[in-house]
């Protein structure tokens, strides 16, 4: 390989990475900016973080959010743990074909999977509300969480359990004190990518919430609709900086641990 | 009988809240629609029959180039990058990684919202152009298919980049240098050694990107107008605007079908099937 080729490549990495950042960037410091529109800087400002906070409608809309998100973890991560365990350690009639089916929501388009629950809630009479969000939101997360959780499962050393029966324990007691520690990696990784997942999600939520109940995204996606103000601006650097300072801690306390 | 009992929460979930939803799609597929939009639950083919709707086989048509358009793009794009962090990313692959993932914990409609900062009429784009007296007129650069292509391409890229990545790092080496050893350029050694070995990961990356981009809804109903009509936001229009379910349904049960079908040939083709040796 000649030796330009290297320099040209980082060039056009480097332009890569600034695409897939620049606007998140443009967003941030225009939301500390005072005017509506700029090209040019002008001057700092933090109004438009103090209007997002002392909104009423975004502060109802973070709350419905979180009634969402926190169960919704809960439950998934709950049920995807034991779901990936059942098909790790059971070899049953038709293993492969359930794991096939369960992995559907991942492939299926959020629209599909939107439309098909806002049938299927009309059809059986359910009101639309932070219920039927609640479950929507559960049935694209389980997939998920079994993905996380079957994917440690697979770095376990089995022989730690079995020195633990050979030891004594019974099935139960090895489960809870050898097994669930050491899936515990996998467990807390599940629900701190189903949080975010539950919590941004737009395209499900748009079709299964009726209309006293907005998430956070879909206050936001009405806000834009109503034209660019700085004020979701504002609202959208929170929405992204905060997971990512979250998310970066996260990996920080992870490699110390390590 | 135990295994029945520990899948059964999630089989239960499974089936009421994917497999139940989707049967009653194929089943509001075959009703009619009354006037006002109300459902009348009268057996018949018509909506299969507007399957065949000129403007919809052209939405379809302009779906399918976007998306395969968006898959070029990102495999280019994503080589570059992938091979870039495995050749010579040394001790900063790590990170260069983690900024291609830290996106998947962010919010895609802020990050879409974040492209019409750009490209609106006093975006940025047009209003550093004016102020540097390029352009009298703002240039309409939001609302048409570069603009959607621009936002398909900016969501999806990282979907490429991972598996390119993952293919690219198992590459064993000695290979490539053995076929410098022996003269080839190092053209050759790409396109007759680089590319072939990683084929799987051009596979994967390939159906990750194409399966969430073909139904995209967010993205075509922000960023494009009404020329950039897309099957996913026409399926939404469908079913809000014009609350005609039956037809709806019967173009996401189309949607589905093509989804499924690519995955199918994925893994007939073998795809996957490195991902899954490499976690035995």
């Amino acid at each position: 390989m000649s030796r330009t080729t290297p320099r040209l490549m980082l060039f056009g990495c480097a332009i890569l990475y600034m695409f897939m950042y620049a606007p998140l960037l443009v967003l941030i410091v225009f939301s500390l900016t005072p005017t509506k529109y700029g090209v040019a800087w002008e001057g700092f400002t933090l109004k438009w973080y103090l209007a997002v906070f002392n909104n009423e409608n975004i502060r109802d809309a973070v709350k419905v959010s979180l009634m969402v998100a926190i169960p919704c973890v809960l439950i998934s991560t709950a049920i995807g743990t034991i779901t990936a365990f059942a098909l790790y350690r059971y070899k049953f009639l038709g293993r492969e074909l359930f794991q096939s089916v369960l992995y559907i929501p991942l492939i299926m388009p959020d629209l599909v999977i939107g439309i098909a629950l806002l049938l299927f809630y009309t059809f059986i009479n359910l009101e639309l509300g932070i219920f039927t969000i609640l479950l929507a939101h559960i049935s694209f997360s389980i997939p998920l969480t079994t993905l996380v959780v079957i994917a440690r499962m697979q770095r376990i050393d089995r022989t730690l359990e079995d020195a633990a029966m050979d030891l004594g324990a019974d099935e139960w007691t090895t489960m809870r004190k050898v097994t669930l520690p050491l899936l515990k990696p996998g467990i807390l990784a599940a629900a701190l990518l189903t949080f975010p997942w539950s919590f941004n999600d737009f395209v499900v939520t748009f079709f299964v919430s009726g209309v006293g109940s907005s998430t956070l995204p879909l206050r936001v996606y009405s806000m834009i609709r109503l034209g660019v103000s700085p004020m979701i601006n504002a609202l959208g650097t929170l929405i992204v900086v905060i997971p990512l300072i979250v998310v970066i801690i996260g990996t920080q306390l992870e490699k110390r641990s390590v | 009988m135990r295994t029945f009992a520990v899948l059964s929460p999630s089989a239960f979930w499974l089936l009421v809240f994917t497999l139940i939803p989707v049967g009653i799609v194929i089943y509001y597929s075959f009703l009619t629609r009354g006037p006002w939009g109300t459902i009348e639950f009268k057996f018949t083919l018509d909506s299969y029959r507007q399957v065949m709707d000129p403007l919809f086989l052209k939405i379809l048509a302009r779906s399918f180039k976007l998306t395969a358009l968006t898959v070029v793009i990102c495999l280019a794009a994503g080589y570059l990058v992938a091979y870039w962090i495995a050749f010579y990313g040394g001790r900063h692959k790590n990170l260069l990684l983690f900024l291609v993932i830290l996106p998947f914990w962010t919010s895609y409609l802020v990050r879409i919202y974040a492209w019409m900062i750009l490209l609106s009429d006093h975006g940025l784009i047009n209003n550093f152009l004016v102020l540097l007296h390029l352009i009298k007129e703002p240039l309409p650069l939001l609302h048409n298919q570069y603009a959607v292509l621009a936002g398909l391409v900016y969501t999806y890229l990282p979907f490429m980049i991972l598996p390119l990545y993952a293919a690219l790092a198992r590459l064993d080496r000695s290979i490539l240098e053995a076929a410098a050893d022996l003269g080839a350029t190092s053209a050759e050694r790409f396109f007759k050694i680089t590319i072939p070995l990683t084929k799987g990961g051009i596979l994967s990356g390939s159906v990750l990107v194409f399966a969430p981009v073909i139904g995209e809804f967010l993205i075509p109903e922000l960023l494009g107008g009404a020329k950039a009509m897309m099957i996913g936001k026409f399926i939404a229009l469908k079913f809000l605007g014009l609350r005609h379910w039956p037809l709806g349904s019967a173009y996401s049960l189309l949607l589905l079908t093509i989804i499924l079908a690519l995955f199918y040939v994925y893994l007939r083709l073998g795809g996957g099937r490195e991902a899954y040796r490499e976690q035995r």
